[in-house]
């Protein structure tokens, strides 16, 4: 008996449900392991080069992660007695932010002047009973002609103000710091909007953005993907009419989801912003296996057949293509492992092991539960008495196939061609809607002050003081200017504006003398006698390390692309071997640590599921004991991505990092159409049928199925686009865009192609093999 | 009831006042004095770099001491030269030498909070003890080290002061400051002080040779090593004034 084993579940239905419940539940315990890390480390090995870099760049000089509180008096101007009130005393309450080392402001700005013979450093604000209209007259003539100020603490026009804290975020996950740290920021904004009414605040800074991944994603997690497993439940239902097969396939997916996360678990893993993917990666090829089942049974009931002949008949055919899917979408997922992030390699095994599970539960617990549970039976239906829907729409495919072919072809090349206008490129700030508070912060920023992403250049001489050398000197303010022509930098602050202004003072403020001092020792004494002139918290360990061998030039780039941001890094990196070859450079940020490691995931993720999509056809090969149809499987597995992306290209051209996880995403069911379709197609060849016979029995037997499951997927996923949160409402639109293109593929140029390339009779190909 | 909740409070800050009293008295009378010593500043990442200076110091009668910094390396400030007068309540005086300008500059700025020649020393770290800086509270008795303390709170009466609080442990025998926790503004642990290798001069006073002061924030630490201390060496208010930094040697 071949189907002993599958039958078990049919005839001991309760055994199975018992048995593999106890399974699940052992499994599923592991899940109380789980913990989320959403710090940046995850997306990198150890070994990364931006990482390494940017590491070295926080333990030299003090970190500058921080939190940005822009203020805009509705006065349009900065250097009123109640603006600079309101600046002075948020700056004092701002000290009291969690982890915030540093509280920069134009209120406790370090400025210095010469005063008889002595050089005075003081907060540019330091006594608010001072203030008069012509001190507010001195404050702003000094603010708006310090480069260290302007576009940085306040707009070249004065309306608008900022106050920076830095704050040192510990390594590991960030979350509960970063939420503790942004409670604060905001209950201070609140306090002084109540106190100060007559001012806007806004709120940017990595500290926020991370915040703001973080609560979106949150948000989405517990609102719109819930939204979306009910719409997936609700039109099953609708589609399937049946209540039992419907619950039954929710049992089956919360068992795999569960199942998978508790090996997780087990195993160690933390969950992560790739793997939090894995549920619903898990959800979607569960649900096509059980609509496969169910669909085939409710034909089977249609015909005459009892519940369980019924089930028994569904198994007996799908239990191959189920299998076949399921394996080799595992083994596609786990090509992952080659991928440059290591969190990938964590999705593609974790989703590897859920399709297994799913696989497993939909042929094993799924008819168990529907022979355990109540089910009506269905109206008997003449098989001649008319054609369904899909049998229609098959027997017009095969009546036009002649036509189709060629259109469906051209129609797949243009497509194909705009793919290529697809770029990878991710804009962080550009993840959320117009509608957001931070868009609308970030973008009130960037029009008043600067973008809010800082690239960070640190310059190391391999030499003691080597700083102060004039030489070194000259070239960091060569490099300097260089960085402020450049179109994509807004601001940059560098400790030659400090040493320049330090030369002016120590000869009485003679503005002849705003250059950078000729001499080394000169220099060092200058900057000696600044140092110790500062207060805790505002010293030069951001810009110098300890051994004055090293600077940092810190720079506010406008809110750029990846792409953008690569590209500067090089243009400077070139500066360097061209100008100061004497000298080491390291560009480092956040930022530009995520426009490497974004454009390395999409490079992987989108090769890797492009070779596993590629395997799964040589797979599919022995699968199906076919070469030919092994081969001709490679065109429905790879054209709807291509397809897909080809849309994408027309409607928007950008490819960001919650993008490259799509083709993951849909990998499951463009298999599945596939191999469901070429398994029907083989069996009715096998049958001694004609290409044409085959279509048409492959487009009756398992095309219900397969637009109740895309209808089903696309619609689920669709839900996703009504979030604000680009990461997740691009991934929604895109894959419902894939699906469906999927589904199409396999109905407008599978079964022509098939009809014309697959001439060859039976009994030929049986002597072949 | 009230009452003896209230003795207990009162004890509580009278006992930390008697304590500092104490702890001040016993290093009062040692004159002057000049040392040779060492900063090694380490960052988190154990990178680390020495500073050299002399150090001369003159003890002031009900006010705060005198001390004349004069930096021996890095090279390209050799010869520079930090003159500070501690006060009690009123801001220090601050001047520096800078001998390639030839010229003394003062210092005027109110803060104290500000690091010691990039340090993890502040400069209120660096100047003398002087109660009038604090007010104090007896916390506990401890063990530290194997030497019986006191654990005091003192909270700087100064503005400027980058501390909210500081807790000290001083041991019971010698008055001896072992151990400090620095609390920043935010009333977070910030730093952390350990003296160590005390040694006995003139009979009377214990300096430790060692002191290393640990940022618990961003993991960098300064390490303060003393190589000599000389005492009475006959130094004057006139060795400590504007005039003199010129030819400090």
């Amino acid at each position: 008996m071949n189907n002993s084993w599958l039958n078990f579940s049919v005839n001991r239905p309760k055994t199975v449900i018992i048995i593999g419940f106890m399974l699940i539940i052992v499994t599923a315990l592991g899940a109380k392991n789980l913990y989320f890390r959403g710090d940046y480390k995850v997306f990198f090995e150890d070994s990364n080069p931006q990482l390494m870099a940017f590491e070295e760049m926080q333990q030299t000089f003090s970190k500058n992660d921080g939190a940005s509180i822009i203020i805009a008096p509705k006065s349009g101007n900065v250097f009123t007695l109640q603006t600079l009130t309101l600046v002075h005393e948020m700056t004092e309450e701002a000290k009291q932010t969690p982890l915030s080392n540093r509280v920069d402001s134009l209120t406790n700005f370090q400025h210095t002047w010469a005063e008889d013979d002595d050089m005075i450093v003081e907060d540019l604000v330091y006594d608010l009973a001072d203030l008069d209209p012509e001190r507010f007259a001195y404050i702003r003539n000094v603010a708006l002609n310090e480069p260290n100020l302007v576009n940085q603490l306040i707009s070249p026009k004065g309306d608008v103000t900022v106050i920076n804290v830095s704050v040192n975020l510990p390594d590991g996950d960030l979350t509960a710091e970063v939420n503790k740290i942004t409670a604060s920021v905001k209950a201070l904004t609140d306090k002084y909007k109540l106190k100060y009414p007559e001012h806007d605040f806004y709120h940017t800074g990595v500290v926020l953005m991370n915040y703001s991944f973080a609560s979106f994603a949150e948000r989405d997690f517990t609102t719109i993907v819930p939204f979306m497993f009910l719409t997936i439940i609700v039109i099953m239902w609708l589609l399937l009419k049946t209540a039992v097969g419907t619950f039954s396939t929710v049992v089956v997916i919360t068992s795999s989801i569960a199942a998978t996360m508790g090996i997780a678990g087990w195993l160690g893993m933390f969950m992560s912003t790739a793997t939090v993917n894995v549920p619903t990666m898990v959800m979607t090829l569960a649900v096509a296996d059980c609509i496969h089942v169910i669909s085939t049974m409710l034909y089977a009931m249609r015909q005459g057949k009892d519940k369980k002949q019924a089930l028994i008949y569904s198994l007996s055919l799908n239990k191959i293509p189920i299998f076949i899917t399921s394996a080799t979408t595992g083994v596609g997922f786990l090509t992952l492992n080659f991928a440059a992030v290591p969190i990938l390699a964590d999705l593609g095994n974790l989703t590897a092991v859920g399709v297994i599970f799913a696989c497993v539960f939909s042929l094993t617990i799924l008819p168990a539960l529907i022979m355990v549970l109540p089910m009506k039976q269905l109206p008997k239906q003449l098989s001649n008495s008319k054609l369904g829907n899909t049998e229609r729409f098959g027997e017009w495919v095969i009546a036009h196939h002649k036509r189709i072919l060629p259109f469906t072809l051209v129609l797949t090349a243009i497509a194909i061609g705009f793919s290529f206008k697809n770029e990878l490129n991710d804009v962080p700030t550009a993840y959320f809607d117009k509608s957001t508070e931070f868009r609308q912060s970030t973008d009130f920023q960037q029009k008043h002050l600067s973008g809010m992403i800082n690239l960070d250049f640190s310059i190391f001489t391999n030499e003691d003081s080597g700083i102060n050398k004039p030489q070194t000197l000259q070239q960091i303010e060569a490099f300097s200017q260089w960085l402020s022509a450049q179109p994509e930098i807004d601001h940059v602050s560098t400790i030659t504006n400090t040493f320049k202004r330090l030369n002016k003072n120590m000869h009485g403020d003679d503005p002849d003398y705003y250059l950078l001092p000729n001499d080394r020792e000169l220099a060092a004494q200058y900057l000696l006698l600044y140092e110790m002139s500062l207060p805790y918290g505002l010293d030069l360990t951001n810009q110098l390390d300890m051994n004055k061998s090293a600077t940092r030039v810190m720079t506010m780039v406008k809110n750029l692309g990846s792409k953008e941001l690569t590209a500067l890094e090089s243009k400077a990196q070139q500066w360097f071997l061209t100008n100061a070859p004497n000298l080491k450079l390291t560009v480092a940020s956040p930022g530009l640590m995520f426009a490497h490691i974004g454009e390395a995931n999409m490079a992987s993720m989108l090769k890797g599921t492009l070779v596993a999509l590629i395997l799964i056809s040589c797979l599919l090969v022995f699968a199906l004991k076919s070469f030919k149809l092994g081969v001709i499987s490679l065109l429905p597995n790879l054209l709807p991505a291509g397809i897909g992306f080809g849309i994408w290209g027309i409607y928007s051209g950008e490819v960001n990092l919650g993008l490259s996880v799509v083709l993951s995403m849909t990998l499951g069911i463009i298999v599945d159409d596939t191999v469901h379709f070429l398994s029907k197609y083989r069996h009715a060849r096998m049958a001694g049928n004609d290409a044409e016979q085959s279509v048409r029995y492959a487009f009756a037997s398992v095309g219900r199925a397969l637009w109740i499951t895309t209808l089903v997927l696309a619609t689920g996923f669709s839900i996703l686009m009504l979030s604000p949160f680009a990461l997740n409402s691009d991934m929604g639109m895109l894959t419902s865009i894939i699906i469906v293109v999927a589904l199409a593929v396999d109905f407008l140029f599978l079964p022509p192609f098939l009809m014309a390339f697959d001439k060859k009779n039976t009994k030929q190909e049986l002597i072949h093999e | 009831m009230t009452c003896s909740l209230g003795s207990y409070a009162q004890s509580a800050e009278d006992k930390g006042l008697a304590i500092a009293k104490e702890r001040k008295l016993r290093d009062s009378g040692w004159g002057d004095s000049t040392g040779e010593m060492s900063m090694i500043l380490r960052n988190a990442q154990g990178d680390e770099v020495e500073r050299k200076m002399r150090l001369k110091s003159l003890e002031i009668t009900n006010d705060g001491d005198k001390a004349l910094t004069i930096f021996d390396q890095p090279l390209d400030v050799k010869g520079t030269a930090f003159l500070s007068f501690s006060h009690a309540i009123e801001p220090d005086d601050q001047w520096m030498y800078l001998p390639k300008l030839s010229k003394v500059k003062r210092i005027r700025s109110r803060n104290k909070s500000g690091p010691f020649m990039g340090s993890e020393f502040a400069f209120e770290d660096m100047s003398s003890f002087e109660i009038e800086k604090y007010t104090f509270k007896y916390l506990r008795d401890a063990t530290f080290d194997g030497q019986a303390s006191f654990v005091l709170e003192q909270v700087p009466t100064d503005n400027d002061s980058g501390y909210s609080k500081q807790i000290i442990w001083v041991d019971k025998q010698h008055y001896r400051l072992l151990k400090a926790e620095f609390y920043d503004r935010k009333d977070s642990l910030l730093k952390e002080l350990v003296n160590y290798e005390f040694t006995l001069y003139l009979d009377k006073y214990w300096r430790p040779m060692r002191t290393e002061m640990f940022n618990e924030q961003n993991g960098k630490s300064t390490e303060l090593v003393i190589h000599q201390i000389n005492f009475n060496t006959g130094l004057s208010d006139n060795d400590f004034n504007q005039g003199t930094l010129k030819n400090v040697r």
